[in-house]
C-alpha cells in the first residue's frame, strides 16, 4: 500500500489490532452472488438499458439528420430501418427504452420512500417485466399498422 | 502514518475546506430525476410518434417535425435525454474505469459525444421547422 492509483482505495485502509496497517478485502460480488434474482438482475439490467438507449440514441440523431437532409438522405435510413438488422435494432430499442421507462417509475416511487420492502420489491420488479413486454409488443402492433 | 506524530499546523475546518459537498452534493443526483420526471411523458410521446410514423414520406415526416409543437417537444425530449443520459453514463464510468485519468478522459469523451449528438439532432429539428 506504498502508493495510491486510485483515490477509493482510502476507504479499503484498516488497521490490525496491533495497530499495523492492512488493506480491507473487497466484498465478494460477481462470484458470488446469484445474478439471476430479480432484484439484482433488474438493477443491472436498468443500467444496460441505459447504457443501450444512449447508445441507441445515435440512431434518432441520423433520423433526424436524414430527414432534414432531404428525401434521399432519409431514404437511406428507411432502407436501414426496414432492413432485417435496422428491425432488430429498432425491436432492441423499443424493450429498451420501456424497460428503462417502467424501472425508472419503479427508481422514482423508491425515492420517495414507497415499496422498500421485499415482497414489493418483487411485485413491482414483475411489473415491471410484464409492462415491458406488453408495451413493446403493442408498439410493434402500432408501428406494423400504419406501415 | 507519520502526520499522527506531527502537530497539524491547520484548523480541522481548513483540512476538510474544498473536499467536501457544500451542500452541492445531491446535485448530481438530483438533476438525475429532475430528468427522468420529464422525460416520462416525453419518451411515451416519442415512442407511440415513431411508431406511428414508420410508413411516412419524406413529405409527412418533414410535416410532422416542422409542427411548431412536434418540434418544441422533439428539442426538449433530445436535449434533456442526452443530459440525463451524459450524467447516467458518467455514474457508469465513474464505477467502473480505474485510475484518475483514464476516468476523467472517458467521462469527458462521453460527455463530448451527447453535447455534440444533442446539438446535431436539435438543429436538424431547427432546419426543418424553420
Amino acid at each position: 500500500m506504498s502508493s495510491m492509483k486510485d483515490a477509493r482505495e482510502a476507504t479499503f485502509i484498516g488497521r490490525r489490532t496491533d495497530g499495523t496497517r492492512i488493506r480491507r478485502p473487497l466484498s465478494p460480488h460477481l462470484q458470488v452472488y446469484d445474478m439471476v434474482q430479480i432484484t439484482s438482475g433488474l438493477s443491472v439490467l436498468n443500467r444496460a438499458t441505459g447504457i443501450a438507449w444512449t447508445v441507441g440514441s445515435a440512431f434518432l440523431v441520423w433520423w433526424l439528420m436524414a430527414a432534414a437532409s432531404g428525401p434521399q438522405a432519409l431514404a437511406k435510413a428507411q432502407w436501414f430501418f426496414s432492413s432485417f438488422l435496422g428491425i432488430l435494432v429498432l425491436a432492441g430499442m423499443t424493450a429498451v427504452a420501456w424497460f428503462h421507462t417502467f424501472a425508472g417509475i419503479r427508481h422514482l416511487m423508491w425515492d420517495a420512500g414507497h415499496g422498500f420492502d421485499l415482497p414489493s420489491t418483487w411485485k413491482t420488479g414483475k411489473a415491471v417485466m410484464v409492462a415491458t413486454g406488453v408495451a413493446t409488443v403493442l408498439t410493434w402492433l402500432i408501428a406494423l399498422i400504419s406501415w | 502514518m507519520s502526520e499522527q506524530n506531527s502537530v497539524r499546523m491547520q484548523s480541522p475546518l481548513g483540512r476538510v475546506r474544498g473536499l467536501g459537498s457544500a451542500k452541492g452534493g445531491t446535485h448530481h443526483w438530483w438533476i438525475q430525476r429532475v430528468t427522468s420526471i420529464a422525460l416520462l411523458p416525453l419518451t411515451i410521446w416519442f415512442i407511440l410518434s415513431i411508431a406511428l410514423h414508420t410508413g411516412s414520406s419524406h413529405a409527412q415526416v418533414v410535416a410532422w417535425i416542422g409542427h411548431p409543437l412536434n418540434a418544441v417537444l422533439l428539442i426538449s425530449f433530445i436535449l434533456i435525454s442526452f443530459q440525463h443520459a451524459g450524467a447516467g453514463m458518467q455514474v457508469v464510468l465513474e464505477d467502473y474505469v480505474r485510475g484518475e485519468m483514464p476516468r476523467m478522459a472517458s467521462i469527458l469523451a462521453v460527455k463530448a459525444l451527447c453535447w455534440l449528438m444533442a446539438l446535431l439532432a436539435a438543429l436538424s429539428v431547427l432546419r426543418v421547422a424553420l
